[in-house]
């Protein structure tokens, strides 16, 4: 593994990324304005809203990161220039580390504009420090990119790849609390909600919102949601070959 | 198969399935150090599954392939070989420059030598172009530079001059040629007869299975004719004659 190779390629994707000015727009805007109207339909429920609103701040990192991920990721292995990355010095962890740093980067752009609009200009209130929220958004956000990684090595065109978000991330939205608190489920959904990742984002989130202080609990459900990433990024970078037939 | 010091590419008894179909049927050939050899034959004759495996892509059945004196693939030979892929393989939401320079700079190179590179392959008027919106030809002289950017000591190109005007391809294969004449051992894949001629050595896959490996010149005295394209012919029909 090579640090200066992985800021080399985490450079090279942020500028694949950068170049695309309505990604870039949409990336941004986009999770602000959907927050601003969930605001607005929740506005008679401020509580409805604290907890809601907090929850959408990761979600909609977790969302972008898997989707752009997977589809840029498709891109490499059937461009040809994953192939040929693969004879060039670089190491698969130099690769799967560049995306990393480089959609983690945008993700913490994505959050900071949700989040600053969502505290200041929507009255989202968390009683725990925001920068607990930032951190569980990108650790998040990672997770979603990890699993786009692993997801790619299945699709074969991008139409496949946008198809994998129902199999792997609505499941996970409506079971990790978003729209049903996961104790109020049934027991066997109480059991799949606890096996998925989101969930534990969630959780942690909930304990920055009771919560003055930064709790163990919440450094404990962040664990497991970075336990998630470690595994699903050993499980994608497993799914980069260098020989294939 | 011992190593040999003088041959840059050593490929033994090489045979690759893909799916249950064969592809190659135990191939063997050395390739010098310093020479251009042509890689010839039909398309799914098993010219780019031959590439791969030298280039260490390729997943094989057994035999050995060893560049460079170690095995394909392996890691010394990742900054001493470099592969041009039949399509272009770039970014094409990336300038022609941002391509170059991204290859150049994984092998610790600069801006400069990118630009170089760029000029090279006559790209130098549209090195701030968006590789997507380039014509087929500019995607393939773009490819090449990230290629020739790292100055490769050993150079494997896939139909390179494929869909390129005949003053382009004059011009690479005059590039070619210099840069065996510096040291540099290339493979080159084509299906296009006239190229031969630019080649040291010629290398005939048909069936996977090579039919012949010899200089232009040698096949053109076996075989009694002028050009090659009828020497290729010739070796065939005695062949099927053989069957």
């Amino acid at each position: 593994m090579s640090l200066r190779i992985t800021f080399i390629t985490a450079g090279r994707i942020l500028r694949q990324l950068l170049a695309d000015h309505r990604t870039v727009g949409l990336v941004l805007a986009v999770p602000a304005l959907i927050i601003a109207l969930i605001s607005a339909i929740m506005d008679d429920a401020p509580q409805v809203f604290d907890r809601t609103g907090l929850i959408l701040l990761a979600a909609f990192p977790f969302m972008l990161m898997f989707m752009i991920t997977s589809i840029t990721l498709l891109r490499e292995r059937t461009g040809g220039t994953l192939e040929r990355l693969m004879t060039t010095p670089t190491g698969k962890l130099d690769l799967v580390a560049g995306y990393a740093l480089a959609f983690g980067a945008a993700a913490a752009a994505q959050t900071t504009v949700a989040a600053t609009v969502a505290f200041a200009f929507l009255g989202l209130d968390a009683t725990g420090p925001v920068w607990a929220v930032f951190l569980i958004c990108i650790v998040t956000a990672l997770f979603g990119m990890a699993l786009g990684l692993f997801v790619s090595a299945f699709a074969t065109t991008e139409f496949q790849a946008i198809q994998f978000m129902p199999v792997f991330v609505v499941p996970q939205l409506f079971l990790c609390g978003l729209i049903w608190p996961a104790d109020q489920m049934a027991g066997w959904l109480q059991g799949v909600s606890d096996a998925l990742p989101l969930t534990y984002a969630v959780k942690a989130l909930n304990e920055v919102q009771v919560n003055p202080e930064v709790t163990s609990a919440m450094w404990g459900d962040l664990a497991i949601v970075f336990a998630a990433v470690l595994v699903a990024t050993v499980l994608g970078a497993a799914t980069l070959r260098r020989r294939t037939n | 198969m011992p190593s040999d010091p003088s041959s840059a590419i050593a490929v033994g008894d090489l045979v690759v399935d893909r799916g249950r179909k064969p592809v190659l049927r135990g191939v063997s050939t050395r390739i010098a150090a310093g020479s251009v050899t042509g890689l010839l034959g039909p398309s799914g004759s098993g010219k780019t599954t031959f590439i791969r495996a030298v280039v260490g892509t390729q997943k094989v059945k057994s035999g050995t392939v060893e560049v460079l004196g170690h095995p394909a693939g392996s890691k010394p030979l990742r900054k001493r070989l470099a592969y041009v892929t039949q399509d272009a393989s770039i970014y094409p939401d990336l300038s022609v420059k941002a391509n170059v320079a991204y290859f150049a700079a994984l092998y610790g190179r600069g801006r400069h030598e990118a630009m170089v590179a760029i000029e090279r392959v006559g790209m130098g008027d549209h090195a701030d172009r968006l590789a997507g919106n380039l014509s087929g030809g500019q995607k393939t002289r773009t490819s090449l530079a990230c290629a020739l950017v790292i100055e490769p000591e050993v150079l494997v190109l896939d139909e390179p001059t494929v869909g390129l005007d005949p003053v382009i391809r004059e011009e690479l294969w005059d590039q070619f040629r210099t840069l065996a004449r510096e040291g540099a051992t290339l493979l080159v894949s084509s299906h296009v007869m006239d190229e031969a001629d630019r080649c040291d050595r010629l290398l005939l896959l048909r069936e996977g299975r090579f039919i012949a490996d010899d200089t232009p010149a040698d096949l053109r005295a076996v075989t009694g004719t002028e050009n090659l394209e009828a020497a290729f012919l010739h070796l065939i029909r005695d062949l099927e004659k053989a069957d």
